[in-house]
């Protein structure tokens, strides 16, 4: 056996060589600019001009700008409202699912679709279903005799809101529905047997043995799901570039806007690091959910 | 029908109205609201403007289909170019991608070098960065670099999301193969290479694929990097140059903007058709790990 094979017998050192091309590249394009971004956040960075170290005074301006504030609101209403309904819908359509239906995993593969579709574009057939002018649900209303005007979806700030969230939604349910599905399969029908046995009714078996049975894995999706919602960027940018008169504004797009179209770079970084800390509590959530996990099969707890 | 029989957790016992209303109908509400999207994007990328612009008629049908949109589309617009472009970066980020989970999550799972429990937790968490809070210290490295505006722009970073999501998902897999395995093979003095190539990867396949097609769809997907990236039309990927070039001013073309939409969304709704239950595997078994 010649020196350089013994050498790469050394596990510590095969690992090293294995975990070089996915390390230096994360290393290089996530570590690194994470760092970059954080510190950008303490500068006034512009477009074609690195910028010099000003402190806070980014955080102090943001702290006092009502744009800012509204879209940090904007972001908590639409995380919250986004996610409670896609849990809600999520798990009522897994339950759907996973009864005896015809044609199962026909319906199974096609609810998935908006999930698998780019958001972007599926994000164009709702700015179409929105239109203010042409809009299919204020046809249909006006028809029925409901309304007697056409709906300014996307026009009024409220409106917009409620309109975006919808969008959310429609994309998100099925993502959760599948996830919680292959949760579902994994129960043992013998529990239901059991309860059932025991004189348990439909609502106590969901509430005793579905849902204990369930809540790691709904720890780790709504914590996907309330990461994903939180930094939601498509949807807004498509259907509305944050208005009107910004009510639509999210962190993400507020971030965006003030950094590549505005060029003020140090201050869109100061309000994607204002993210971060959210980010964290929510990855803590999933990190306790996780280890829930390993404790309910079995395996340690630590 | 609240009797005391205990038919509860045994459905075939349901009968049949209260069947339909606890179950078929909910879930004809579900599909019709979560697939209407895509029915009404095809019936108005087929429409003439004349019958778009109506408001007579039935407008959930079409009266006289019409190529005109594609055609503008094909003919009119760089879209084939946004379309090679899409396909150029997101399969070539996505065997970079999987050819360095492929060594990481070995190296993870099965090496077990030092920290490899700590590499591991690391890589879940980088997973969970998000796009947002990356794109402009990115922008500007890729502008220092020199690659802005470039296929590689989007082709180096991309990974910064695959490798993740390609490595967690793969460690999975691994962990699922026997040890035994391994051990019989280095006894017969394989090395780990061999064992590598022979041994683990074929059993992995299914791993790889659901890993692969998963990537190709989120790369294909991708929107806020190609945004900040790319500004020259001919570099564009098909959801920022449909959303940047086909909109001119205030007139929306509605026909085209569908169509556009259509076709960019066949790539992946067919892969996805094809690949169902490797996609299932892959979102469930990124969540479930």
């Amino acid at each position: 056996m010649s020196a350089a094979s013994r050498y790469f017998d050394n596990r510590n050192v095969l690992g090293l060589v294995f975990m070089l091309p996915a390390g230096a590249l994360l290393l290089f394009f996530l570590t690194y600019p994470l760092g970059l971004g954080v510190w950008l956040g303490f500068t006034d960075a512009k477009i074609g001009r690195i910028g010099e170290w000003i402190g806070i005074e980014n955080y102090e301006f943001l702290v006092t700008d009502s744009v800012f504030r509204l879209s940090v609101y904007n972001t908590f209403l639409y995380t919250l409202v986004a996610s409670v309904i896609k849990f809600a819908l999520g798990l009522w359509l897994a339950l759907l699912l996973n009864k005896n239906i015809p044609f199962k995993s026909f319906v199974r593969a096609v609810v998935l679709l908006p999930f698998i579709v780019p958001t972007v574009l599926s994000a164009i057939a709702f700015w179409w279903i929105y239109d203010s002018q042409f809009s299919i649900i204020s046809w249909v209303l006006v028809k029925m005799g409901v309304m007697d005007h056409y709906i300014n979806f996307l026009g009024e700030p409220n409106l917009a809101r409620m309109s975006t969230i919808i969008a959310n939604i429609w994309r998100g349910v099925p993502f959760v529905a599948i996830c919680l599905l292959a949760g579902l399969q994994t129960i043992p029908p013998s529990m239901y047997e059991a309860a059932s046995i025991d004189g348990a009714t439909p609502l106590q078996q969901f509430r005793h043995v579905t849902l204990p049975m369930l809540s790691p894995i709904i720890a780790v999706v709504m914590t996907f799901s309330v990461l994903f919602t939180f930094t939601d960027f498509q949807l807004i940018w498509v259907l509305t570039r944050g208005g009107p008169i910004n009510a639509t504004h999210l962190m993400a797009t507020l971030s965006f806007q003030r950094a590549i179209p505005g060029g003020a770079l140090g201050e869109g970084a100061a309000i994607a690091t204002a993210m971060i800390p959210f980010l964290l509590v929510a990855i803590l959530f999933s990190y306790f959910g996780l280890q829930r996990r390993r404790w309910q099969q079995g395996g340690t707890d630590k | 029908m609240a009797s005391a029989e205990p038919r509860e957790g045994m459905s075939y016992l349901d009968t049949m109205p209260r069947r339909w209303l606890t179950v078929y109908i909910p879930l004809l509400v579900f599909l019709f609201v979560l697939l209407f999207p895509f029915y009404w994007m095809v019936v108005t990328s087929f429409k003439s403007n004349a019958e778009l612009l109506s408001t007579s008629g039935n407008p959930f049908w079409l009266v006289e289909p019409t190529l005109d949109h594609f055609r503008k589309l094909f003919l009119g617009t760089s879209y084939p170019k946004w379309m090679w472009n899409t396909v150029i970066v997101s399969v070539t980020a996505t065997f970079v991608s999987l050819a360095a989970s492929v060594f990481a999550a070995y190296a993870i799972e099965r090496l077990r070098f030092k920290g490899s429990r700590q590499i591991g937790l690391a890589i879940f968490l980088a997973y969970l960065i998000p796009p947002s809070i990356l794109f402009i210290p990115l922008a500007m490295m890729v502008f220092q670099v020199g690659l802005f505006d470039t296929r590689w722009a989007l082709i180096l970073t991309y990974p910064t999301f695959l490798i993740p999501f390609c490595t967690w998902l793969l460690m999975g897999y691994f962990r699922s193969i026997p040890f035994e395995l391994e051990e019989c093979a280095l006894i017969d003095g394989a090395t780990r290479w061999q064992i590598l190539t022979k041994i683990v990867l074929p059993l992995a396949v299914p791993g790889l694929i659901s890993a692969g097609i998963f990537a190709f769809t989120l790369s294909w997907n991708e929107f806020l990097y190609a945004l900040t990236f790319i500004s020259a039309s001919e570099n564009k990927t098909v959801p920022v140059g449909v959303i940047t070039e086909l909109v001119e001013g205030d007139v929306y073309h509605w026909g085209a903007l569908m169509a556009g939409a259509l076709v960019g969304s066949l790539p992946v709704a067919v892969m996805y058709s094809f690949f169902v239950e490797y996609y299932v595997a892959g979102m469930t078994g990124a969540v479930k790990e």
